[in-house]
């Protein structure tokens, strides 16, 4: 289902969202815009349908209810969790940039600046390390030109320090290109600091607003807890969380429930 | 020489450049066993040409693309692992095939050629339809070749850019079938596949870009055919398995070769 987006500067929006898939609800009356310049990332634990929010937005998945607006013409630079090709596919770096029929090879060189992947260019594909991938990957995604860039997990497989990196410029690409960024992540704490808006999923939207003010929400602190430290032991709770908390959900704070 | 061996080497020649550039998407799509299903599914084309008159070929495609149609709509299920379905397709239509055939009456079908290829016999006029119907599968995939490869890469990631997944996927596997019904008289329904992979895992040793493999492939599979086509000659042997083994010999030749991308590796680290 396609409609046009409700306020002029919102890139895509979901309203009312559900998706099912093999009998239960993956998503369930999901409401999520990205509006232009606006960095939202959302949050859950593994298997919350963070991807499938995303996929959805995307329009790889069809809603099963609800709707998904996309602004026309809208260009999306997509960085996917996970790129295995085949080892029998002869692929450098450069040609992977380019398969898009929207890539503008007259944007390689600068976009493999803006990204560092300079030195990756003649180099297999296959051969590339986790972290060398995503930003590949990411440079793929900004030779569309994109007005939204929609990222799932694009750190999962960095080291720290290159977390932060990576989120850094992440964050220089919103400010110099203006283009709206939706981050998928189950990292909290690097994500915090670069993002303008969190939203807090487990199949339905459990709290959503400014970072500081979700971290301080019980609903986020009951899937993810206090210290980072804990966050593997929320994990394991996260996927048999009951829905029984949504009557506590008027909890002062900035927040604003989904 | 004769001139049905000049024959042969021309239909032998012509299959094969056009099987090399849709056998390297075979290999890198990993699509070797739904390539057995089609040919397989072949055996009921033909009978299916015999019950409703019209000609063997055309029969092999439209079932060919049934098959795989048919293959789609199950997947789309997800009701059996993708290998439990491939093997029912491959073996269901073989077996209704055999047994179709046998309700017309063997004596008007030599099942023999057709499980294992007939090339020597080939007349004029499936050259004919090998070249017309070839040109035409190259010209197809040449117009198709960078979205297919965008989708071989990253299926989602294509499609968020615009490639249209269904129409590009649905062109191949009527190519497929195609391939499959024009190599039947060549190599054989139970020897399609091997003529589709082995010259472009051969090729892969040698190739840097895509497009290279393509060509290694279309060039291993005519050296394949000759090379297959003199054997048969000097020791008598079937000609449509000779040529496999001719082009399992390629392959087995190829791999002492370092792969290219993998030995710029080995370069780098030096």
């Amino acid at each position: 289902m396609r409609a046009e987006p409700e306020s002029t500067d919102e890139l895509v929006a979901a309203r009312a969202l559900t998706v099912r898939a093999g009998g239960h609800d993956m998503l369930s009356s999901v409401d999520l815009a990205v509006h232009e310049r606006e960095i939202v990332t959302v949050i859950g634990p593994n298997g919350a349908g963070k991807t499938t929010l995303l996929r959805a937005l995307l329009g790889l998945v069809a809603p099963t209810s609800g709707t998904v607006a996309r602004r026309k013409r809208l260009a999306v630079g997509y960085v996917p969790q996970h790129v295995a090709i085949d080892r029998t596919l002869p692929l450098t770096v450069r040609r992977f940039l380019t398969l898009s029929p929207r890539a503008r090879a007259s944007h390689l060189a600068a976009t493999l600046a803006e990204t560092g992947t300079e030195k990756l260019a003649e180099r297999a594909f296959q051969d590339l390390s986790g972290g060398e991938q995503k930003r590949v990957l990411l440079a793929r995604a900004l030779l569309a030109d994109p007005d939204l860039l929609a990222l799932d997990e694009p750190t999962a497989s960095v080291d720290l320090p290159g977390q932060a990196a990576f989120y850094r410029l992440i964050r220089d690409i919103r400010d110099r290109r203006g283009c709206g960024i939706l981050l998928v992540s189950h990292d909290l704490h690097l994500v915090m600091a670069a993002t303008d808006r969190v939203v807090c999923l487990n199949h339905h939207v459990c709290c959503s607003g400014t970072p500081e003010a979700v971290s301080r929400n019980p609903e986020y602190l009951a899937l993810f807890g206090v210290q980072p430290a804990e966050a593997v032991a929320v994990y394991a709770h996260g996927h048999g969380h009951d829905h029984a908390h949504d009557l506590a959900s008027d909890t002062p704070g900035k927040t604003a429930h989904g | 020489m004769d001139d049905f061996i000049l024959r042969a080497l021309a239909a032998g020649c012509g299959l094969a450049a056009f099987m090399g550039p849709l056998g390297v998407f075979v290999v890198w799509r990993r699509m070797a066993y739904f390539g057995d299903t089609l040919s397989h599914s072949a055996l009921l084309g033909v009978a299916v040409g015999v019950i409703l008159g019209i000609d063997a070929t055309i029969g092999v495609v439209a079932t060919g693309v049934a098959v795989a149609l048919l293959l789609l709509a199950l997947r789309h299920n997800r009701a059996l692992a993708e290998d439990t379905l491939l093997g029912l397709l491959a073996h269901g239509a073989l077996s209704l095939g055999l047994v179709a055939l046998a309700f017309l009456g063997a004596v008007r079908v030599d099942l023999m050629s057709y499980l294992f290829g007939d090339i020597l016999s080939v007349g004029a006029g499936e050259i004919a339809w090998i070249y017309g119907g070839g040109a035409a599968a190259l010209g197809v995939l040449t117009w198709l070749w960078r979205p297919f490869l965008a989708l071989t890469v990253h299926e989602e990631l294509a499609r968020v850019e615009g490639v249209n997944a269904f129409r590009t996927q649905a062109a191949f596997m009527v190519l497929m079938a195609l391939v499959v019904a024009l190599a039947m008289k060549i190599v054989g329904i139970l020897l399609v596949t091997a003529l589709l992979i082995l010259p472009a895992a051969a090729a892969r040793q040698f190739a840097r870009t895509p497009e290279a493999m393509a060509l290694g492939a279309a060039v291993a599979g005519c050296v394949a055919v000759a090379g297959g086509l003199a054997g048969s000659l000097a020791w008598d042997l079937p000609a449509g398995p000779a040529i496999v083994v001719a082009a399992s010999i390629l392959f087995v030749l190829a791999v002492p070769f370092r792969p290219a991308a993998a030995r710029s590796k080995l370069l780098r680290k030096t």
